[in-house]
């Protein structure tokens, strides 16, 4: 069981910026997100766009700005559970909250903040039959641990710029890569789509495009794929270990919506004095609550979760007095 | 007013909606249907990073060609090979499109 002062559902920026406004109060964090990296929409969605509306930064990318959260936090030392979507939530005899994520890890904390975004991204999966019969067992649609594909045949599915940096990454891992691609031209960043067509050109991975997988076969583990080559209008099976589709992902409000919180649709609705929700000790923040004039931008939900840590705080301590500390009087006292 | 176009927008249950959207306010169309107060999940904001603005156009408008990112965006999410399939952030509130019949598509639920 990790135990924490505050669970925060969600590594965005919002859940980030909070392990930093707790830290200055005292009170630990632990982030869960179904992502394998930190930064949410940030790192998944636009990493390379910029952003001009942080105070303070005329033009900020977006992976940037998560690169600084994580250097922001690290005096805190936050801990993560990545790659795990937070399933369930209970109530302790001693007024606290067991969190559960769906690969089973439990975490209790007396605060939960829920600063979700839009929701868990969930994959967006090819239709082919027997797909969620190899999930993993050969089908992996995020990779967390890229070691797990070293000297192993992989096949990776993709026009967009995850598709693209996989590759990049697994042909010095890999034994084999092979990127399928449905059509000619690929979605992603000049330079990674040039990588990856020198690494075609000298051999170092089978690019096949303008073609679809068509079928999985396996008796217990993923053993073969068929390839449909569109121009040739021909049928090649390949013999892999591993299948990588990746299409993008899609956020979903998930497991979330059963946790017993009053919801407005898609969103949470707090009570802006210190975005607690319906159930004392659970607050939300950033991108997934909902009040009169929320604005969804990245500094307002900053705002919300500097609000929020106080409240947190007279929940935690009550019977101690919380003051307002300036960092340029106090500083940053990182935790052992 | 003159600066006013309008769009019939069929939602998901199949309801048609005449909504009106101002030519000089820089919007596209997902945001004037944002701002008529119908649903549309539009994730990324605009930047034709995800497809949750998806929709089907069923006029006959001439519209501004797919650009190499919307062409990919939709193709991932499965539909660019739908006829009339564009994102909807993508096309502009411009005079062009007054008229302009367009289905919300299945990607586009905000409560999926």
């Amino acid at each position: 069981m990790i135990e924490t002062d505050i669970i925060i559902i969600g590594a965005g920026p919002c859940g980030l910026f909070t392990v930093f406004e707790a830290g200055l109060i005292k009170l630990r964090c632990h982030l869960i997100d179904s992502l394998a990296q930190p930064g949410g929409q940030l790192a998944e969605i636009y990493p390379k766009k910029p952003i001009y509306d942080v105070p303070g930064f005329p033009s900020i990318l977006a992976g940037e700005l998560v690169e600084n959260l994580m250097e922001q936090a690290a005096p805190f030392k936050p801990g993560f559970t990545l790659g795990e979507r937070a399933e369930q939530i209970e109530k302790t005899d001693d007024d606290k909250f067991i969190v559960t994520t769906s690969r089973g890890t439990k975490h209790k904390a007396p605060v939960v903040a829920i600063a979700g975004g839009l929701g868990c991204f969930e994959p967006r999966k090819p239709e082919l039959e027997n797909l969620e019969r190899f999930e993993d067992f050969g089908v992996d649609y995020i990779i967390k641990d890229p070691e797990k594909f070293r000297d192993k045949n992989v096949i990776i599915a993709g026009g967009g710029d995850s598709a693209l940096d996989w590759t990049i990454f697994l042909a010095e891992v890999a034994k084999e890569v092979t990127l399928v691609h449905r059509r000619g031209k690929f979605r992603g960043a000049l330079d990674s789509v040039e990588k990856v067509e020198n690494l075609a050109a000298s051999g170092k991975i089978d690019l096949i495009i303008n073609s679809e997988i068509t079928s999985l076969k396996g008796e217990n583990t993923l053993e073969q794929v068929k390839i449909f080559k569109k121009l040739k209008d021909e049928e090649v099976v390949k013999a892999v270990d591993y299948f990588i589709p990746l299409f993008g992902l899609s956020p979903k409000l998930g497991p979330l919506k059963e946790w017993g919180l009053d919801l407005n649709k898609e969103s949470i609705p707090v009570n802006t004095v210190d975005y607690s929700t319906s159930i004392p000790g659970i607050y939300a923040i950033g991108d997934i609550n909902d009040y009169v004039g929320k604005l969804r931008l990245i500094l307002c939900g900053f705002h919300e979760a500097t609000i929020m840590v106080q409240s947190a705080y007279r929940r935690i301590h009550p019977d101690k007095n919380l003051v307002l500390k300036y960092t340029t009087v106090s500083g940053v006292n990182a935790f052992e | 007013m003159d600066d006013l176009i309008t769009l019939y927008v069929t939602d998901l249950s199949g309801t048609r909606h005449e909504i009106q959207a101002p030519t000089d306010m820089g919007l596209n169309v997902m945001e004037a249907i944002k701002a008529n107060a119908l649903p549309v999940k539009a994730t990324c904001g605009g930047m034709a990073m995800c497809a949750t603005c998806n929709i089907i156009i069923k006029s006959s408008h001439d519209l501004p060609e797919l650009s190499e990112s919307e062409e990919g965006m939709l193709d991932e999410a499965f539909v660019l090979d739908i006829e009339g399939s564009r994102l909807s952030c993508q096309i502009p509130v411009t005079r062009d499109i007054d008229g302009l019949e367009l289905k919300m598509a299945p990607l586009s639920n905000p409560e999926d």
